[in-house]
């Protein structure tokens, strides 16, 4: 028995080294796969070495569970590329299930005998699950489509929201001061799911990369707690670097988007206020087709392309790729400028270029990007907005006023693929459409991607 | 396997430190996988799940249990796959850069 234990806590041991090194081989695209092998084999000797646990009395549901768990998570494995932010979404909440149940039956099974300390990360470790529960298949339900993306705002919204926090709080004291009161243990729950389902109402799809983050982090914090909980420090090692992961990302996304980070945890997220439309009145613009944005981009020596959610909408990425190939060949210098919160998830623009096999040392980030732009003959704009917007620099009274963009409006010639003028999702004119070095491409994107490629190749067989 | 509570604290703090320190070190690039992979390593909290499943306390503990691992072994297994899936897309040009 005691070299079972003992077995146990050294494959724990290892796995806890392995989980280290999978992170830290994830800091380059070279070495991450290994990360990912290191984080299996740790997970496999945890999982294996747990199997041993002397009190193990059954292990039919544990056979049972394992099985059931495999076959839905194969084809979550397997979803498109486009759909990993709902995919992730939803991969927190499966995270912060788990660890809510498993808190809720050590209470039913503790109870009244609990110590303080333990009852305090208890409740932390159910109340964090609980609102990351709902809160993820809130976010998952969004990005998904099957709940209206729109952000639901009204009055006082934050003051509900805060006392439903606060409720659950004062609940979760008492329980620590006298665990036997059992009959408020289901509130605390209860309103810490609504919570999650609250907190999400007002978000909108542009704050998604800062909601996942978030959610991201308080999934790995529960699972910390429950760690504390159970005394195991595997689990809160692992925790640990979850939440640590999610709260670097959500600071990130928070700088990205110029919110301060006390405004990202209290939740006050879709607070960019549609613009007053104020400027309405008709401004000319300069637009170009296909064959005239073909020409000058075959003419440019470095072109940077800007992509954004837009792209994915339109499942332009492999058109694009198109492009980046037929310019790559006529000798144009072609690279990415990727914004921090384009698209749905931190990152997620690299992954939808990297399927469409673009090489990623051809991505820039923002940092990375913007000293280029001076020195760039055409930016090219294929489904982003605000991200590029220059009143972020200039106009004070703009509610993005402050938030870091991709400065393309200082390329030689800028180029925006847009279906109409009509302003975006957060409903903020872009001044960069009305400068004289932008040419409006008006279109989908991937037709008129498309198009331009066609362009190109006509060009060169005529030439050739 | 009786933990200390203050040495539950310092593993805490530690780990959140080399938490930080390494994972300010992915670049931007691979902040997906890298969100899918800690969401894989997170799922860890299956040996509860399995421990409380598995020692038949009451029916509503080894139904939870039971319940709860499910969810995490979905995530690690569906965590693990697309991460892989992902990090097989990154590919470096052919030709060095100039």
């Amino acid at each position: 028995m005691i070299i079972g234990q003992h077995f146990i806590e050294v494959t724990y041991l290892i796995a806890t080294a392995l989980f280290i090194l999978s992170l830290k081989w994830l800091s380059s695209p070279v070495t991450a796969r290994r990360g990912v092998w290191a984080g299996e084999i740790g997970m496999a000797l945890a999982i294996i070495g747990t199997l041993f646990y002397k009190g193990i009395v059954d292990y039919k549901w544990i056979g049972i569970a394992l099985v059931l768990g495999v076959i839905i998570g194969v084809p979550l494995g397997n979803v498109a590329m486009t759909a990993v932010p709902q995919r992730t979404a939803l991969s927190h909440a499966f995270g912060a299930l788990c660890v809510t149940l498993v808190g809720t039956a050590e209470f039913y099974l503790r109870t009244p005998d609990v110590p303080k300390f333990t009852m305090s990360v208890l409740s932390l470790e159910v109340i964090l699950g609980s609102l990351t529960f709902t809160g993820s298949l809130m976010a998952a339900g969004k990005l998904q489509e099957v709940l209206p993306q729109r952000p639901i705002t009204y009055k006082g919204q934050n003051f509900v929201n805060l006392g439903m926090l606060a409720v659950a709080i004062v609940i979760a004291v008492l329980l620590v001061l006298d665990p036997s009161r059992t009959a408020l243990y289901p509130a605390m729950i209860v309103i810490s799911l609504l919570f999650g389902v609250m907190m999400i109402i007002p978000i909108g799809g542009a704050d998604m990369p800062t909601v996942i983050s978030l959610l991201n982090s308080y999934a790995g914090l529960s699972a910390a707690a429950m760690g504390f909980v159970l005394e195991s420090k595997l689990l809160i090692v692992a925790g640990a670097l979850d939440g640590a992961s999610g709260f670097i990302l959500s600071v990130n996304m928070s700088k990205a988007m110029n919110r301060s980070f006390s405004n990202v945890l209290f939740g006050a997220f879709g607070q960019v206020q549609a613009a007053a439309a104020t400027a309405q009145e008709a401004r000319p613009v300069r637009s170009a087709s296909a064959e005239e944005a073909a020409a000058i981009l075959s003419a440019a020596n470095r072109v940077v392309i800007v992509p954004g959610y837009g792209m994915a909408v339109a499942q332009a990425q492999h058109r694009v790729r198109e492009l980046y190939d037929a310019l790559t060949k006529r000798g144009v210098d072609v690279k990415f400028g990727i914004h921090p919160v384009a698209g749905r998830m931190p990152g997620h623009m690299n992954v939808l270029l990297a399927e469409a096999d673009i090489p990623y040392d051809k991505l820039l980030d923002m940092d990375e990007a913007n000293p280029d732009f001076p020195q760039t003959d055409v930016a090219l704009i294929i489904g982003a907005n605000d991200v590029t917007n220059p009143a972020a620099r200039s106009d004070v009274s703009s509610p993005i006023y402050g938030m870091p963009i991709l400065d393309v409006d200082k390329a030689r010639t800028v180029m925006v693929i847009k279906r109409s003028m009509n302003p975006g999702f957060a409903g903020i004119d872009n001044p960069l459409y009305y400068l004289d070095n932008t040419l409006m491409l008006f279109g989908d994107a991937k037709a008129f991607v498309g198009n331009i490629v066609k362009e190109l190749s006509g060009a060169s067989a005529a030439h050739g | 396997m009786k933990v200390d509570l203050i040495t539950s604290l310092y593993v805490f703090m530690l780990a959140a430190f080399i938490g930080f320190e390494v994972i300010r070190r992915v670049s931007p690039l691979l902040h997906t996988p890298l969100m899918s992979l800690t969401n894989a390593l997170d799922a860890i909290a299956v040996v509860g799940a399995i421990i409380l499943a598995g020692k038949s306390e009451t029916r509503m503990s080894t139904i939870l249990g039971t319940i709860a691992i499910v969810a995490a072994t979905s995530n690690i297994v569906g965590g693990f796959i697309i991460t892989d899936r992902m990090l097989k897309m990154f590919k470096a040009s052919k030709a060095p850069k100039s």
